[in-house]
């Protein structure tokens, strides 16, 4: 350690300066953070990291069951159950980090009270976790692929980019549901509300093809429709075509709110020590 | 040397609302007194804004201004609501403040709270991980000093246990454990020490001491006056969010601290002035507690000073079976010992006289415990009558012991037990 380190100063206003330093000087508290959640998460229980499989699993056979077989809609010549999969997989990616991010800062409120660091740490170890979870059921589509021997074509190349568009929403409504929640405590009743009907309003059990098409700009208001088609365009391949306006609008809209939130984020970052 | 730490006219201030209890607001009463301001608005459109009353603004912290040097190690006193953990949060960039500047040179690791971060389902030994990781230490950091911080804990059979089995006394250990391991330049310590057991609490004052002595700068808080004296090479005392006092002489710091602080105990003094309690006999006409100059003292008394008890008396008609002496009594009404002017081998009593006699008896140092006394005179003819019976209100006076229990640096703290006396130990 050297002495010679640069002066910190402290003052009303300031504290922006060494912001993105320190960011990355607590780059491991981060990864400290996501580990200890997932971690926790399994401790205790009988079948563990199982879980992770099991939820998506069910969820896409209930899925299927309603959708296809009772419901009857089109799955535009791909099985049914990998069409859905390709889908619930950003979609509990986002609801799950959504809802993780959002609480992360209450339910850590001990943490922020007592030591300095950014607080940017929190939600974003919060999205990791969901992250994880995102790859563990990622060997489900695998799964699903080779049991009913779907061969992807080159596109799936691209889902890194929708994975991070996925990620981005995510992050975007968590920061800025986090910041809110520290201040108003109705958040914490919202969230799980805008993700239950999130799950209705997203083409997650049908494809958007079934939206009529001078509704599909106005459906991609919905900044996952962008998500969840990207994803099915590049998993299911030449099956699929993307709605180029419609995924522009969401990817915009993804960007508006992952860069707003990361202003409220760090403009209310100060006060959560007082208000917490 | 260098100024680590420069603050200049810090000050902190926090809007209290009076009715509600909860620090954070819900959107319900956002949106309610945002209709209703619109509301009055519409009514009255040119009248002025009303200021919300429920709200009221308190300076935690009021200009306060210091200088820390490399290596100092400065206490923080002060009564509770004084602003010193507002200070601590500031320092350690918790909390912002309102305005006012601080500079600090050098890598700060602040302790406000043993166990920040613990989570109860994990192992001790990811818990050291992750809570170094809180406290700012890096992986390769804490994987060096594992075994150091496994052995200061005393934990080693337990490290796979998850620490929600632990007692709490080994959950303390281990927390202060990984803190104690940081190698910061600035170490700001809160009334860490306020837990745990007696040898706990001297492993921990001795590891503070270590740093301190490694020239790293110490900030303390504490409401233990014999810790800070200890520990310490200078001290602030903060009154109302302002720097009361400071200065190098530590002692001279807390002196005036507890001075200001003691309003409930008797006076030290008492003077006979209405003439009551007047008999032929004894007539007491003064009592105090003097220091060995002969001055009253008013203050709290260090437990090494020597301190002397002044009787002054009237006496008309001198009765050679007159004993008079004092019962002392501590704060919670238990009688710790009387003494009477006639307790030794008969030539060494005290030889009166008709008129004014004035008597001083020295009490005994390093006896008392910390705490608050009272000393009443007592008398009476030996075998005859009590003139002032114990327990019936004659002159009475009180004085507190603080501070100054010994020299030892293994006892810090008052400890248990009505008395402290440190005796003599010798190989036979």
């Amino acid at each position: 350690m050297s002495t010679n380190q640069a002066t910190l100063v402290i003052e009303a206003g300031r504290t922006e300066r060494h912001y993105w330093r320190d960011l990355w000087r607590y780059r491991e508290l981060f990864f400290f953070l996501a580990w200890r959640d997932i971690l926790v998460r399994y401790k205790q229980t009988v079948i563990g990291i199982v879980w992770a499989l099991g939820r998506p699993l069910l969820t896409m056979l209930v899925f299927t069951l309603v959708f296809s077989k009772l419901a009857k809609l089109p799955s535009g010549g791909v099985p049914y159950p990998i069409l859905v999969f390709a889908a619930l997989l950003p979609w509990q990616f986002f609801s799950s980090a959504f809802s993780g991010a959002g609480d992360s800062l209450v339910s850590n409120a001990g943490m922020i009270s007592k030591v300095y660091f950014p607080r940017l740490v929190i939600p974003a170890s919060a999205v990791i976790v969901s992250f994880v979870d995102f790859l563990i059921s990622g060997i489900i589509l695998l799964g699903l692929m080779i049991w009913y021997g779907f061969a992807p074509s080159l596109r799936l190349l691209t889902l890194p980019l929708f994975t991070f568009v996925a990620f981005a929403a995510a992050m975007g409504t968590g920061l800025w549901f986090a910041a809110l929640n520290v201040k108003y405590r109705d958040f914490r009743i919202i969230v799980p509300f805008v993700v239950q009907f999130g799950l209705y309003i997203s083409p997650v059990g049908f494809s958007s093809t079934i939206v009529p098409e001078q509704w599909r700009l106005l459906y991609s208001l919905n900044p996952m429709v962008g998500v969840i088609d990207g994803f099915r365009w590049a998993i299911l391949g030449s099956n699929t075509r993307l709605y180029w306006p419609g995924f522009l609008l969401s990817f915009t809209l993804v960007l508006v709110i992952l860069v707003t939130g990361i202003i409220y984020f760090r403009k209310t970052e100060k006060t959560f020590a007082d208000v917490i | 040397m260098s100024s680590v730490i420069t603050v200049e006219n810090l000050s902190k201030k926090y809007i209290i609302g009076h009715q509600k209890r909860e620090r954070y607001t819900t959107l319900r009463d956002v949106l309610a007194n945002g209709t209703k301001r619109l509301a009055v608005k519409m009514r009255h459109p040119f009248a002025a804004p009303q200021n919300d009353s429920t709200h009221e603004e308190f300076w935690a912290l009021k200009d306060v201004n210091f200088d820390i040097q490399q290596g100092d190690r400065v206490g923080i006193i002060g009564r509770n609501g004084a602003g010193k953990s507002t200070l601590l949060k500031i320092l350690s960039r918790i909390t912002e403040p309102t305005s006012g500047k601080v500079s600090i040179k050098g890598r700060v690791a602040s302790l406000l709270e043993v166990g920040t971060g613990f989570h109860p389902e994990l192992s001790g030994r990811e818990n050291i991980f992750l809570n170094g990781a809180i406290l700012g230490m890096s992986k390769a950091e804490i994987k060096k000093k594992f075994d150091e911080i496994v052995a200061f804990a005393e934990v080693e059979k337990f490290l796979d246990t998850p620490v929600k089995r632990y007692s709490s006394g080994m959950y303390v250990r281990l927390a202060f454990a990984v803190a104690a391991h940081l190698e910061p330049e600035i170490l700001i310590v809160d009334e860490v020490l306020a837990v745990g057991d007696a040898q706990f609490q001297k492993k921990c004052m001795g590891k503070m001491e270590e740093v301190g002595k490694e020239g790293r700068t110490v900030i303390f808080v504490s409401h233990n006056m014999n810790a800070i004296e200890q520990l310490c090479t200078s001290a602030i005392c903060l009154d109302k969010g302002q720097v009361k006092t400071k200065d190098t002489g530590v002692r001279k710091v807390i002196t005036t601290y507890l001075q200001e602080n003691d309003g409930q105990r008797h006076k030290s003094e008492w003077v006979n002035a209405e003439n009551s309690l007047s008999n032929p006999w004894f007539n007491p006409k003064h009592l105090a507690i003097i220091d060995s100059a002969g001055n009253a003292i008013d203050s709290p008394i260090r437990n090494d000073a020597d301190i002397y008890v002044y009787i002054e008396a009237e006496i008309s008609e001198l009765d050679p079976s007159l004993t008079f002496g004092f019962v002392l009594v501590n704060e919670d009404g238990v009688q710790l010992y009387r003494s009477y002017q006639t307790d030794s081998a008969q030539d060494s009593w005290p030889i009166l006289k008709n008129g004014n006699n004035k008597l001083k008896c020295k009490l005994p140092k390093h006896t008392l415990n910390e705490g608050n006394y009272s000393l009443e005179i007592i008398g009476g003819l030996y075998q005859k009558q009590w003139i002032f019976e114990p327990g019936t209100g004659s002159a009475r006076v009180g004085f507190s012991i603080q501070g100054g229990l010994s020299e030892s640096p293994y006892w810090h703290a008052k400890r248990p037990g009505i008395l402290a006396p440190v005796l003599d130990w010798q190989l036979t």
